[in-house]
């Protein structure tokens, strides 16, 4: 069963005068289990596609079907509950509240679903423990190195269990043995724990821990 | 973590700029509830006078004075149980003019009866002479009746010039010329709050043969009814009888009279009205730049939320709650020092009127418009927060 169906999507920006196709009549479909790699030159649409799948931008024409669920049809609120419980996003520069601890911040996602504090506290302890930050739970992120504040978003990403991960650059900002930890991690939730996972990235050496490629140019799928 | 946690987690990430933002509502809040105090302790003022007694003075204006025959007409009047005289004198301290307070010459037999329930007397010399103490008097009182030129002060007037009982003070008269000696023989304390304690009161007769050559003229008269139920009868009847009089007669519950008093005041209400919520404006208008300022640093952030799964409502609502928390911890704060600072320092606006007051009610309206403040300042960011597309606000992290 796909997890994820993009049909016949298009994007396109319009500024001003100029109007910017992004993306061009899409179609692709990503089987549950599967993990996706996109890649593609700077201003390819990788992105775009990946905040589609996500539910963070609307296609401007054809349909985004996620977990069975057409996207496109739910309104702002709905989408919002439906993203809560559905996508885990993973951002390269981890995106994480300054402010707040790691646990806090992996708590954040639960504050959206019906849950007592102390079963939120023991859900975000146990997926920092799962990426191996079990000791850093009141650490804040600048008390973090790079690839430890990723690691706290990924467990921020999978906190609410959902069934998609979908990551953009997750290594782009790490050296090569950070990146290489992060990588081990999405495998080993794709794996163990079932995740679909749609990943963009720069980076071949990271695409290739993927079970397929994509490469988008100019908007289309070249394969 | 909850949701209150994280409003006070982002209120506390930029802590100078959140206790400024404290502060300067503090400051507007206290300001306008002092403001208010003024207007508090005004009305304070004219709850000297009760609402049964009445006051009948010259219907032209209180300088003018009445005959004080006049007495023994309105006693007659059905339901009026009695009557009693009071005139301002208007007297100077001649080492310090400007030291003012307020003076009455009484008709001692008949004032002191009638305020027994506002006013108790804490002090007094003891009588040289033996002298009948009218019904209704406290007995304490009997060296000041036995003596033309003695006077009761108020225990705060006391302490305030620094006078000792049975001490001659002089005053210089402004409207009754001349120097007048007077011998202080009892000390009162207010048994009401409203009831002013910095006041004088001597004999009336002393203040007509001395300062009226015998002419008998009084300021005003104080009725006290039998039954509260018939003032506005009373009222009526003592007006009519006067009617063609050389002195027509304006008579009015005390708590009416005392508040002409205070419509001298004309306009002032009206200003420090305008001036407490001018400032309160104007902290508006920086708590909102603040707030602006703060989500706009945050704009990445607020992408990420909603990226998470937080809907326009709950970041509309996120925001609002900082705003309305620190408008709220700031007024509060800045509302109840003014209560109790005000209040609780005996802080007095001038000599003729009771110690400041800061109504509950002062204090309330100050915490509502705190709260409004917080919501109106929070409503821009709010709204621009809420309405905010996640991928505009993600590009700006990038």
């Amino acid at each position: 069963m796909a997890s994820v169906e993009v049909r016949n999507v298009r994007k396109i920006y319009q500024r001003e005068a100029e109007r910017l196709v992004v993306l061009d009549g899409i179609s692709l479909e990503v089987a549950t289990g599967d993990f996706v790699a996109l890649m593609g030159p700077s201003g390819s649409g990788k992105t775009t596609l990946l905040n589609l799948i996500a539910g963070i931008d609307q296609p401007s024409s054809g349909d985004v079907v996620v977990g069975g669920t057409e996207i496109g049809r739910l309104g702002g609120r709905a989408l919002a509950k439906w993203r809560a419980r559905h996508i885990g996003f993973i951002f390269q520069l981890y995106n994480l509240i300054p402010v707040l601890s790691a646990l806090q911040n992996v708590e954040l996602p639960l504050l959206l679903l019906r849950m007592s504090a102390k079963e939120r506290r023991r859900r975000a302890e146990s997926a920092l423990q799962l990426v191996g930050l079990g000791d850093r739970l009141k650490h804040l992120p600048r008390q973090l190195s790079g690839g430890q504040e990723q690691r706290v978003a990924i467990a921020r990403a999978l906190v609410s269990d959902p069934e998609v991960l979908v990551a953009d650059e997750p290594t782009g900002d790490l050296d090569r043995a950070s990146a290489e930890e992060i990588l081990r991690l999405l495998e080993r939730l794709n794996q163990e724990f079932k995740k679909t996972v749609v990943m963009v990235t720069h980076d071949p050496h990271a695409a290739e821990r993927a079970h397929r490629i994509l490469h988008l140019d100019k908007g289309v799928l070249s394969n | 973590m909850s949701f209150l946690s994280l409003v006070l987690v982002n209120l506390g990430r930029n802590k100078r700029r959140t206790l400024l933002t404290f502060l300067s509502i503090t400051v507007a809040l206290f300001l306008y509830c002092a403001l208010g105090g003024v207007l508090d302790t005004l009305d304070e003022s004219i709850k000297v006078g009760s609402e049964t007694r009445l006051v009948t003075r010259n219907a032209i204006s209180l300088i003018f004075p009445m005959p004080i025959a006049y007495r023994e007409r309105i006693a007659r009047v059905p339901g009026v149980r009695s009557v009693t005289v009071s005139n301002w004198f208007g007297g100077q301290d001649p080492a310090d003019p400007r030291n003012f307070f307020a003076q009455f010459a009484v008709d001692a037999e008949t004032y002191f009866p009638m305020y027994r329930s506002d006013i108790e007397i804490v002090e007094a010399s003891p009588p040289q002479v033996a002298v009948a103490i009218p019904e209704g008097m406290d007995s304490r009182l009997a060296a000041f009746m036995s003596e033309q030129t003695a006077c009761v002060i108020g225990a705060q007037l006391m302490k305030r010039m620094g006078w000792t009982l049975g001490q001659t003070i002089t005053l210089n008269g402004t409207i009754y010329p001349g120097d007048w000696p007077f011998t202080i023989r009892a000390v009162y304390r207010a048994k009401v709050k409203s009831f002013p304690e910095d006041a004088m009161y001597f004999h009336w007769k002393y203040l007509d043969q001395k300062g009226m050559a015998g002419r008998s003229l009084v300021g005003a008269f104080m009725l006290s009814p039998s039954d509260p139920g018939r003032a506005s009868e009373i009222q009526s009847r003592v007006d009519a009888m006067f009617e063609n009089s050389a002195a027509a007669t304006r008579t009015e519950t005390e708590r009416a009279f005392q508040a002409g008093f205070v419509s001298m005041y004309g306009n002032l209400p009206f200003v420090l009205r305008v001036i407490g919520l001018a400032v309160v404006f104007a902290i508006l208008l920086v708590a909102a730049n603040t707030m602006v300022m703060a989500i706009r640093e945050r704009t990445g952030e607020i992408g990420v939320l909603k990226t998470l799964g937080f809907e326009d409502g709950m970041i509309f609502r996120l925001v609002l709650a900082e705003a309305a928390v620190i408008s709220l911890g700031g007024g509060v704060t800045g509302a109840l020092l003014a209560k109790l600072a005000l209040e609780g320092g005996g802080f007095s606006i001038t000599n003729f009127l009771p110690p400041m007051s800061v109504y509950w009610s002062t204090v309330l309206a100050g915490i509502a418009i705190a709260l409004l403040l917080g919501a109106v300042s929070g409503l821009v960011p709010a709204w621009q927060a809420s309405r905010l597309r996640i991928v505009d606000a993600l590009r700006r992290v990038d």
